[in-house]
């Protein structure tokens, strides 16, 4: 008998990786909204600059299971766990630049705007929350179970995405003047609304481990 | 057709319209005490490359040999079950065995050059089958090194020893030396563990060259091979088939969990 422990513990270890950078996107999101509603530029300026390291996370993902799949040849639920490691990095590093993108609209603000932040936009923030602990659960217990109910918030997410919107727009009716910051607070529930459909992605991207099939939780 | 196993009545549902070569039905095999085969249910499919993987010991190599009965060489072996070939059971004590060397050729692990010329370890087959013709078994040679894509780097040496080739180019001499009795099915037992790898990328080129005339079964222990090569899988385990399924979905979505420790190379 030939076990495979060296390999076993390599993929282990981009496993943890991945689930790090998730971590990281997650603490990017509570950041990039505190700047936002405590107008606060520096910390805007720092979440910025913390997303380098995020895509350097998501490169070295990349490379370390790249460099697993020429050196291992993995087939199956081998093959699989470094295919979905890639790709749920992606989704991680791309949410990671809708917090960034949340931080540069609290710059744009500036720090004396004058303008309430909808508190919807942290009701969002905290459906993100959510969705990204069930999502960190599901990949990493590899549970199909944990990773549907992944879809019902992202609808949960989209309605309220919808809803904020709506206000927003009577908001910038009657208040002309305001537009411009008006539309910064509704880009950024829009950055918010977009993490719901990467952590989707992930979603499918386990049943897609688990299974060896192809799903679409959007339908 | 009826199968005794679920998985082997799946693959007849899924490809019902092609041709059935090989099936074998409930085939057991018996080395004295030793219970080699047991109750095999395996069809061969028409011009397709079935691979049979499996650790040592698995009795793939004894599978192989019970399509052309070659296994009857060995003393004390007893079998039990059925080989249909195209229809008829050729474990029937009135089945030839002569009639099934015509029909099915075979490659081995090493290659096995006859200490002749290139040519006469070609024309060897056919001369013993009754050709004698001078003209015709120029045109045999020619054709089956061809088919065997050796033509080239031998058509000017015809006449020198066959042991002065490569163990690559020795090895599709003896492909071209199958080919040259034009048979049906061509059985190839880990056909490229003794080559280089490139002349193993050669040897895996020209069987998927051979597949469009030949229906080929080969055992490997290389499981990247495999996965290359062949339509079907079929992985064995102590004398078992355990599945057999298309090649695509053995090597992604095993369904035994057996299946899947081996070809991830958690044992064997």
């Amino acid at each position: 008998m030939v076990g495979r422990e060296q390999f076993d513990q390599e993929l282990l270890a981009v496993k943890d990786k991945v689930i790090q950078l998730a971590r990281s996107s997650r603490r990017q999101l509570e950041q990039s909204v505190e700047a936002l509603y405590r107008a606060d530029v520096n910390l805007a300026k720092r979440v910025i600059k913390a997303d380098e390291q995020l895509d350097e996370m998501d490169l070295s993902i990349n490379e370390a299971a790249i460099l697993l799949i020429a050196r291992q040849q993995p087939v199956a639920t081998d093959l699989r766990k470094l295919i979905v490691a890639i790709r749920i990095s992606t989704d991680l590093e791309r949410m990671a630049d809708n917090a960034k993108n949340i931080a540069r609209s609290a710059i744009r603000l500036g720090e004396d705007h004058q303008l309430t932040i909808h508190s919807s936009l942290a009701d969002m923030r905290d459906v993100a929350f959510k969705m990204i602990d069930l999502a960190i659960d599901a990949y990493y217990k590899e549970d199909i179970k944990l990773a549907k109910q992944l879809s019902e918030l992202d609808d949960l997410i989209d309605n309220m995405f919808s809803q904020v919107l709506e206000e927003m727009l009577h908001m910038s009716a009657s208040n002309p003047q305001k537009i411009q910051l008006i539309m910064q607070m509704a880009f950024s529930a829009r950055y918010i609304e977009r993490f719901g459909d990467h952590l989707t992605n992930i979603a499918e991207n386990v049943m897609y481990l688990v299974k060896g099939e192809t799903f679409d939780l959007n339908e | 057709m009826d199968f005794v196993t679920g998985i082997a009545l799946k693959q007849t549902v899924e490809v019902s319209n092609q041709n059935i070569v090989y099936h074998t039905e409930d085939l057991n095999l018996w080395y004295g005490q030793t219970h080699a085969l047991k109750n095999i249910n395996l069809p061969i499919y028409e011009k397709e490359v079935t691979a049979i993987i499996g650790p040592s010991g698995c009795g793939k190599s004894t599978f192989l040999k019970t399509l052309n009965r070659m296994v009857e060489l060995v003393q004390g072996v007893q079998t039990s079950g059925i080989i249909h070939y195209r229809e008829r059971n050729i474990l029937d004590k009135t089945f030839k065995v002569e009639e099934l060397r015509t029909k099915v050729g075979m490659v081995f692990q090493k290659p096995n050059p006859f200490p002749k010329s290139i040519y006469d370890n070609v024309a060897y087959g056919p001369k013993i089958h009754g050709i004698k013709s001078k003209k015709i078994l120029d045109q045999i040679v020619e054709k089956s090194l061809k088919g065997a894509a050796i033509w080239d780097e031998v058509k000017d040496r015809l006449k020198e020893n066959a042991y002065g080739l490569s163990g690559g180019q020795q090895q599709r001499l003896c492909i071209a030396r199958a080919l040259a009795i034009e048979p049906d099915v061509i059985l190839m037992d880990e056909p490229t563990s003794a080559l280089d790898p490139k002349s193993t990328l050669k040897v895996e080129e020209l069987i998927q060259e051979l597949k469009k005339d030949y229906s080929i079964v080969i055992v490997t222990h290389n499981m990247q091979q495999a996965a290359r090569i062949s339509d079907r899988t079929a992985f064995m385990l102590n004398g078992e088939l355990i599945e057999f399924k298309d090649t695509d979905t053995i090597f992604s979505t095993p369904e035994d969990k057996r299946t899947e420790d081996y070809i991830t190379g958690r044992f064997g």
